[in-house]
This record gives C-alpha cells, structure tokens and sequence, in this order.
C-alpha cells in the first residue's frame, strides 16, 4: 500500500484485544441468560408446558353408545337404531362447491331446503370438517353415487345409526320418537351426550331416555394440529343403553287401530290385574321416521294444521265427557253412601224436575222407561234413574267418591303428558270458575256431562279398578328390561296405588252384573255386541254431547254437522268371571256408544281373548260363523314373532 | 511449524489441512455442528431422507465455498472489498426495481437459471467495507470517519429492509457496527448511537410493514392473539417446555410431528431440538457454538494486521449474533424476526454465507503476511 502514515501496530491490537475480551465476556453473558431462559422454561414450568403438550396431543372423542331396542310385549321390534347412509362434504377438498352441488344434484336428489340447511352449517364448522349434506340415501343413489364417485373428491358417503321405527305409525303416540337435540335441551345435557346426536323427545322414548342411551365412551385419539387423528392411545366402551319390553302387545294395537277404521278417536286396553296397558291408540297418527333427522316444514305443516290433530295424544290428552259410562260408579257411589238399594224402583217418565222449577231434564228416551230399578237403569242408561240419584247423593260425595277412582286426577302413568280431566264439586267450581255450585249442575254431572271430563286412559283405568273389584293398578307401558347380553328381563313390578273402599262387596257384584245386563240382556244398549259373544262382558255405553241442544229441540244425527255429532263412548272388560281385559272406546262424532264405539271393543276383546272364542267355535261347531272378524289392517302388516324365537322373559304372567 | 510425532497418516493430514489452509478447530467444532444439526433435522424434517439428502448436499456446497475462501490471501479481499461493495450495493438497486417476488418479500435476482439473493453477499461485503475504510487510518478512528463508516453500513441495510427483509437488515447493520465497535470506538460514542436508536424506534415504527409491526406486538404479548399471531410462540414455548432436562428423546417430539410447531424444519428447528433432547442437548450444542465463537474471537485477536483483525472479529460477531437472535426469538425473548439458527435450519443461501465467512476467517489465521515494501 502506498500509504506514507506509519501505523501503531501496537495501539491498534491492544484496542482490538480489549475489544475482543469485552466482546467476549458479552457472549459468555448472554449464553447464560439463553440457558436460564431455557431453565425457567425447561425445568421450572416444565409440568405446566407438559400438561399443555398433552392437551394438544390428544384429543377425546366421544363413541355414542347404541341406542336400546324396544320390543312389544311379545319381542316384536317397535324401535331401533338401523345404519343409514347420508352424503358428507369436506368443504377443504372442494373447489367450488357451488359447482360440485349442482353436479351432485344429478347423482342424488338435492331439495333446496337440504342445499340451504347444508350452507347454513358450513359456515359454521371449520374447513376440514365434514358436514352432511343429504341423510337416508335409497339404494338407487347410492349405486349411482358409487359408479360416479371419482368425480366427487371430497364426497364421501358416511353410514351413521339412525332411529328407525319399522312398523310407521302403530303404536306412535305410546311409542314417541326421537329428534336432533335442541339448543335448549343441548344446556341440560351433560358430558354423557357428547357423542349423541338425538334424544327422546315423546312417548316412551323421551320417558325412559335415560335407560335407553346407556353411557358414552371415550376414545383418546392422538391429533394433529390440523385435526387430522394419527392413532388411537386408548378407549373406554360405550355402554350400549337397555332394551325396553313394553306391555303392548303390537298385534292388539293393530286390530284396535284397523277396527277404528279411518275415524278419529281413541282406544286404550288395560290388563286389570297388573295394570299393563295392552293396546294404546289414538287416531290419526303420523309416522315417527319423519321426525328423526328434522321434519320438512311441509310435512309438519300438514300434520299442525290437519282439523283431524294426528299430532295430539287422544289417551293421555283428549279430555271428553265420559257421559253414561260413569253412571255404573254412581250407582255403586249410591250403594255404598247407603242412598239406594238394588231392587228400588224409579218411575221415569222421560224427564225429571227439580223441585220449584219448570226445567225438564230430558232422558235420552222421550217417553220414559217407566219403573226402573239399578239393573235397568244401567242397562237402558236411564237418565231420570242418574238424575234422582245425583240429587240424592249430592255433587260433593259424587265427588269424593268419583276421586277415589281417580277422576279428575293423573293416573300416573308412565308416559309424560298426561291430562287430568275434570270432576268437578262445589268448592271445584268456588275455586276455578268463581261461581257457586247449581242444582241443576249436579243433575248433568250425574251422567256424565257439563263440567265432567276424562281422558280415554282414565276412563280404562277406572273401568279396569271396578273389574278388579277396587284394587287400583297404576297404568304402565314398560314391562321390563333388558341389559344387552343378559339372558334375562328386569321386570317392572305392577304399582297398587290402593283400594277403592266399598264396605259391602256385594255392591261391586251388583254393578257388575248391571254392567253384563247391558251387554247381554235383550233391552241393553250393547245387547248387539253381547248377543253371540262366547265369553261374558260387562260394559257400559256412553254418548257425550258436542253441541248443547236447546230446550224442546230434538238432536237428531244426520241434521248435525259432522264435527258436531257426539261422541261416541264404551267401556268394559270381560271375561266378566275373570277379568282380564279392561277397555275403553271413544269415537270423536261417532254418534252412539252403542253402534259405533261398542262394536271396536268387542273386535279387540275377541281377537285378545281369542283361546277363549276358538274354543267356544270349536264346541259350537263350525256353523255358526262368528259374529264379529278378528283380522289385523292389510295396510299395517306385522309379523307376529314365533315363539321360539322369542327373546326369554322370566316373569311373564305372573306380572 | 510444528512437527507432530505419531502415525505418518496422521501427519500426512495435518499437513494436508495445513496445506488448503484449514484451520482444523475451526472446521471440527462447524463438523460437530453439522452433524447434530442433521440428527434434528431428520426428525423435524419428518424423517425424509430426501429433506437430509438436500441439507447434505447444501452443506457440501458450503465446506466448499468455505474451502475456496480459505485459499484467497486476505490482502486480496482487502484489495476486492471497494469492487465488491459497490457491485453488492448495485445489485440491491437492481433488486428493488426488477427483483423477483418470493414469500411476500422482493429479495430474489433472476439470472438465468439461478436465483441470486444479493443481500447475502452484502453480509460480507459490509463488514469488509467498513474494515477496509477503517484500516487506513490510525484507530481509533476520527468522529468524522465514523459517520462516513457508519453511512456505509446504514444504506444498504436500509435498503434490504426495505426489500423487506428485516432479519439480515438488522444482522448487515450490526455486522457494520462491531467493525466500528471493534475499531475502538469511544464507550461515550457508542452511548450516543444507543440513544439516537433510542429515539428511532418511533420512525420505525412509522415506517414498518403491518406484518412487522405484528410480529412485535406479538412479542411482546403472545397470549393476546393465540391462535393467530401469538400461535408460533406459544406452540414454541410449550414444544420446548415439555422437553424438560432429558427431552422426549429423538423422533419423540410430539409437538414436533403432530404439526403444532410452524417452520420447524427452519426458523424454529431449535424448538425441536429443545423438545426431543431438552436442557441437556441444547447445553451441548450451545457449547458447540460457543467453542467455535470463542475459536473465531481468537482468530481475530491473532489476525496480522488492522483489516484482518476488524473483519475476522466482525464476522465472528455477527455469527454469534445469529445464533441468539434464533434462540431469542424461538424462546419467546425477542419478536420473530424470521433469522435461521445457522448450521441446524433447513435451507440454502444463508448456510453458504455462514461458511464462506468461516472460509474467510481460515484464510485469515493460516496465512503469512505479506511484508509490505
């Protein structure tokens, strides 16, 4: 270099080396501050860096536990969880998905409801998530999505378990159904459901919802960032729910439903010494299946705004006037308060007047049925006999006594939604309506009109109590249990709720036998009904008025409009030696008891005591045809399990 | 020179490395460190051997650009340094109006069929600048020559932040300053820039891109934002955490594998490292870098001449500044600044500068000087 300044080379250095000794003291400095960074992280919060380690390692997926089954009585499938096979879309593998929807739409029907429910939800789930698109592809779609596939990335076709109801809407109303679990059911929920997409929301379903879910697993699941699941570490199993045995014998129900006919109207049959309730129908119903995955607001429309109510539960939640089928428990209420005797006479003259007052309380019959005792009376549904009888006994212990049968009170039954029904006394009406008790109240409540109301399954169940001389067997639907690989059934104790009180036994003897003259006596209301039937019935007919007629005016049928005819009513159990089978009949504007109600009674009476009309047929020889036909609907068939097949049942009739 | 005793092989290759002008403490502790950094990078690379066939062949580039270097006599590079400056400061204008765009940042020179990033050759153009300018004058250098030196080392970083690049801005700019520290500038000068850099954190602020700006905020509360900006830090902080003393062991890392820490075959490869070896891996390789640093400083204070002495030290320097913004930055002690742990991370150009500095400081320590006549 041809620089003519003289360099201190030894200045310079001695700079440059103290430089470099403070350079290095700085490095050493700052390589401990790194290693106790390090050792706060690494030693001191090393546990709370693991634990969130591990909570982004492993994430809990829930395994849903299966649904339980339930079965009639008999083990016949009413509901049970069957794969169906719905469209997923991964909405990171599309492209467009406006394009792949419309060229999806060609392979499968896509509703727009469906594309805009399916729009809705992707926006709320992440990209790599998958969201369904169409649930329960038939086997044409699934077949033409197959063949198609390669051009649908990011479709996948998923089976999942779906409630399935094969039998449609026999038995719905007792049954129920299951649905997605709402917003505000999701809030009561706990970690049990965090796998379970749907829950009871009717019926037996949302009764027993906790026996038929069982209790959720766990599977721990070792997850990427992305969520992708790289293996399983380990897992709890799900413990599948129990299956249910119901008390309804599935056939029963179809012949009560078939012999309804098209008619709305309500049927429910009780075992009276268990109190297991044998048939439970009200009609129309609607079909469960449809509300398992979202009901279309078209289907449900229909159903809402149907003048014929498919979605109301007549047995539980129909309130009617019992009308003349109560009169048998005033005349035992009249026994037993010691205000009548068997063999007194009434004179009916066709109508009855309070004392002072010019009202006529009109019998059903115009010009009377002259001297009437309680057999009679009973079995012609005098009126002018019930009316005497209420102003002698009083509204108060009508009252008293028809509440130990359990009028105007739930039966406990084991179903939610159930009514009360009205049995109305002075101090009812003081506190509800704010008004004092009428005379001529008494006289309407005393056969069973104005303020009197019941449910179809209170009327069963009182009828049921009287068959079984008071004992009162609380109604029920479950007959048992069954875990999931035990051999046996839990069975459900019948419930006494208690004893009606009747001093004199007689009594009851009596008003059961004014019960079979009304069905077996020549001048009975049912006598059609009773007139071949081989095994005797006790029943009362009933008609309860929609329309009030005015005074001096005639209610006559064909002039009425249709959904103001009465309603058509029937109660009985028979065999009458033996009860085994208690029932009552309502046909909404079905007109008489005695012509339209009665006669579904005996169908289902027959086809459930069918040992018994068989071997009267046989001893009657095959001549004589039998008087009423035992057949199921042709529209629901149900297949009738052999016993051999039949799941084993410890405590069958013992029940 | 010394003679050594023993085997004639081993002889035969001491003077083999005497020869190529290998400083062989040098080139073990940077061997060592290759090799650990390959087990690391073979987990977080997710044991692809095609990612550690890549990293071997880099690194092979790099031992050679580091042994070409070592056979360039220094007074050549000190001859070089005014040519190589202005093309590297040529470039950068070059970059900024034709650069090519990659990742958000204009950094990339098409030519050809070979992508140059211009800045990386100013990581040891600058420092050799400023030596050169340096060295001609007496040290300590005169307040004026400081400014001007001071000039030469503030334009091109301001304009690779401007590309914007703001990790090799920062390490360019203090490659320059630990020449001037180096120099013997006064203790009261350097409080002064401390204090004018004080009062220019608000310009830069001003002037910094969102995403800048972000990272600091970041910084300086990652829990504010943990699933979007914050996320990188804290899935860092809990990766290394978790290793605790021993470390999940070798492919172990569950916060490795399964996705949770960003650019781990990269800028945070060090939190793999932290997590499948723990305290105790990283005390070793830190104390792998640090003999090599300590071998660096050495070399600089044995360095011949003021050139020589400024540059090895300065380059040195700016090593061991990589290795703790890195570390800083993966631990949560400084903002993200996107600056790879050199030697360990994936990735080409940067490795290649690294090394063709230690090639450099070889030259430097195995060369006589030339008397000047």
């Amino acid at each position: 270099m041809a620089r003519p300044l003289l360099k201190d080379y030894f200045r310079e250095s001695k700079i440059l080396n103290n430089r470099i000794i403070v350079a290095s003291v700085i490095i050493v400095i700052l390589t401990f501050a790194v290693i106790s960074r390090l050792f706060y992280l690494q030693i001191l919060s090393h546990d709370h860096y693991t634990t969130l380690s591990q909570e982004n390692r492993v994430t809990l997926v829930p395994i849903p536990p299966q649904r339980g089954v339930i079965y009639d009585r008999n083990g016949i499938v009413l509901a049970q969880d069957a794969p169906a096979f719905s469209v997923e879309v991964t909405p990171d593998k599309i492209e467009n998905i406006d394009v792949m929807l419309q060229a999806l739409g060609e392979v499968v029907s896509l509703s727009d409801r469906e594309i805009k429910r399916f729009r809705r939800e992707l926006k709320q789930k992440r990209r790599f998530e998958a969201v369904p698109l169409r649930f329960n592809l038939n086997d044409e779609e699934m077949a033409r999505f197959a063949v198609n596939r390669y051009r649908f990335p990011g479709v996948e076709i998923k089976a999942r378990m779906v409630r399935h109801y094969p039998l449609g809407e026999l038995g719905v109303h007792a049954l129920g159904y299951v649905g997605r679990i709402n917003e505000a059911e999701q809030k009561k929920l706990d970690t049990n459901y965090s796998g379970t997409t749907h829950i009871g929301k009717l019926g037996i379903e949302k009764a027993y919802e906790s026996v038929l879910h069982g209790t959720v697993g766990v599977e721990q699941v070792e997850t990427t960032a992305q969520g992708d699941a790289m293996r399983v570490l380990g897992h709890v199993l799900p413990v599948a729910g129990k299956d249910l045995y119901l008390t309804l014998d599935i056939n029963l129900q179809a012949v009560a439903e078939g012999a309804l006919g098209g008619k709305r109207g309500a049927v429910v049959a009780i075992n009276p010494k268990n109190g297991e309730i044998l048939a439970f129908v009200s009609r129309p119903g609607y079909d469960p299946n449809l509300f398992v995955n979202g009901i279309s607001y078209e289907d449900y429309d229909a159903l809402q705004t149907s003048l014929d109510k498919p979605l109301i539960n007549r047995v539980l939640q129909g309130q009617y006037p019992p009308g003349s089928t109560v009169k048998p428990f005033y005349a035992l209420a009249g026994l037993e308060y010691n205000k009548i005797t068997p063999g007194e006479t009434v004179s009916c003259r066709g109508y009855f007047q309070l004392p002072g007052l010019a009202h006529r309380y009109r019998d059903w019959k115009k010009e009377g049925h002259g001297a009437v005792n309680l057999d009679t009376a009973v079995a012609q549904s005098c009126d002018v006999y019930f009316y005497t009888l209420a102003q002698t006994l009083g509204i108060d212990a009508m009252a008293t006594f028809m509440a130990q049968f359990g009028l105007g009170k739930k039966t406990g039954i084991d179903v939610p939604g159930e009514m009360m029904g009205v049995m109305p006394s002075s101090a009812w009406k003081r506190k509800v309506l704010k008004q004092p008790w009428y005379g001529g109240e008494t006289l309407i409540a005393g056969i069973g009109q104005g303020y009197v109301l019941t449910t179809p399954l209170q009327l069963a169940a009182i009828t049921a109590t009287l068959a079984n001389h008071g004992f009162q067997m609380r109604p029920h639907l479950l007959r048992g249990t069954h875990d999931l690989g035990s051999a046996t059934m839990m069975a459900q104790k019948p419930v006494v709720s208690k004893r009606v009180p009747v001093a004199n036994g007689a009594n009851w003897d009596a008003v059961i036998n004014s019960m079979v003259s009304v069905v077996h006596s020549p001048r009975g209301t049912a006598y059609g009904i009773g007139v071949k039937s081989p095994y005797k019935i006790a029943g009362k007919t009933g008609t309860a008025q929609v329309a009030s007629i005015k005074q001096g005016e005639r209610y006559k049928e064909s002039e009425t409009p249709e959904r103001l005819r009465d309603h058509a009513l029937f109660v009985a159990f028979a065999p009458v030696e033996d009860p085994q089978i208690a029932i009552a009949v309502i046909i909404e504007n079905g007109g008489h008891g005695s012509s339209a109600a009665a006669p579904v009674a005996r169908t289902v009476m027959d086809y459930y005591l069918r040992d018994l009309v068989e071997a009267a047929h046989n001893k009657q020889s095959a001549a004589i045809p039998s008087p009423v036909s035992v057949k199921a609907p042709a529209t629901v068939p149900v297949p009738v399990m052999p016993p051999s097949t039949r799941p084993p049942v410890t405590s069958g009739s013992s029940l | 020179m010394p003679v050594y005793g023993g085997a004639n092989g081993q002889g035969f290759w001491l003077r083999l490395m005497q020869r190529i002008h290998v400083d062989i403490p040098l080139l073990s502790g940077l061997l060592l460190l290759s090799l650990a950094g390959l087990v690391v990078l073979y987990s977080a690379g997710g044991q692809s051997l095609e990612v550690l066939g890549r990293q071997l062949v880099r690194l092979g580039l790099a031992f050679t650009v580091m042994i070409v270097l070592a056979q360039i006599h220094p007074q050549h590079l000190q001859r070089w340094a005014p040519l190589m400056f202005s093309i590297g400061v040529a470039l950068l204008v070059a970059v900024l109006l034709v650069g090519d765009v990659g990742k958000g940042a204009q950094r990339w020179l098409e030519l050809g069929a070979f992508r140059f990033q211009p800045s990386e050759m100013m990581r040891i153009a600058v420092p050799m600048m400023v030596a050169w300018y340096l060295a001609e004058r007496n040290l300590p250098p005169h307040p004026l020559r400081l400014l001007a030196a001071a000039a030469l080392t503030i334009v091109p970083a301001a304009m690779i932040a401007k590309q914007p690049d703001l990790g090799t801005s920062l390490l360019i700019a203090s490659s320059g300053v630990f020449v001037l520290f180096l120099a013997g500038m006064r203790w009261r000068h350097i409080a002064v820039v401390g204090g004018l850099i004080g009062g220019f954190i608000p310009i830069a602020w001003s002037m910094m891109h969102d995403y800048q700006r972000q990272r600091v905020l970041t910084f300086l509360d990652p829990e504010s934002d943990p699933l979007g900006s914050g996320y990188h830090i804290i899935q860092s902080k809990i990766a290394i955490g978790s290793g605790g003393l021993y470390g999940k062991g070798w492919l172990n890392g569950t916060q490795s594998y399964l996705d949770f820490i960003p650019e781990r075959s990269t800028d945070f490869i060090f939190a793999v490292l932290s997590e499948e070896f723990g305290l105790i891996g990283i005390v070793v390789v830190l104390s792998i870098y640090l003999f090599i640093v300590m071998r660096g400083l050495f070399i600089a204070s044995q360095a011949h001449d003021t050139f020589t002495r400024l540059l090895a030290g300065s380059l040195i320097l700016t090593f061991s500044v990589y290795v703790f913004v890195n570390i800083g930055m993966v631990t949560a002690l400084l903002p993200v600044v996107g600056v790879p742990l050199p030697l360990i991370s994936y990735g080409g150009t940067s490795m290649v500068t690294v090394m063709a500095s230690f090639g450099i400081l070889m030259s430097i320590h195995t060369h006589r000087k030339l008397v000047p006549t």
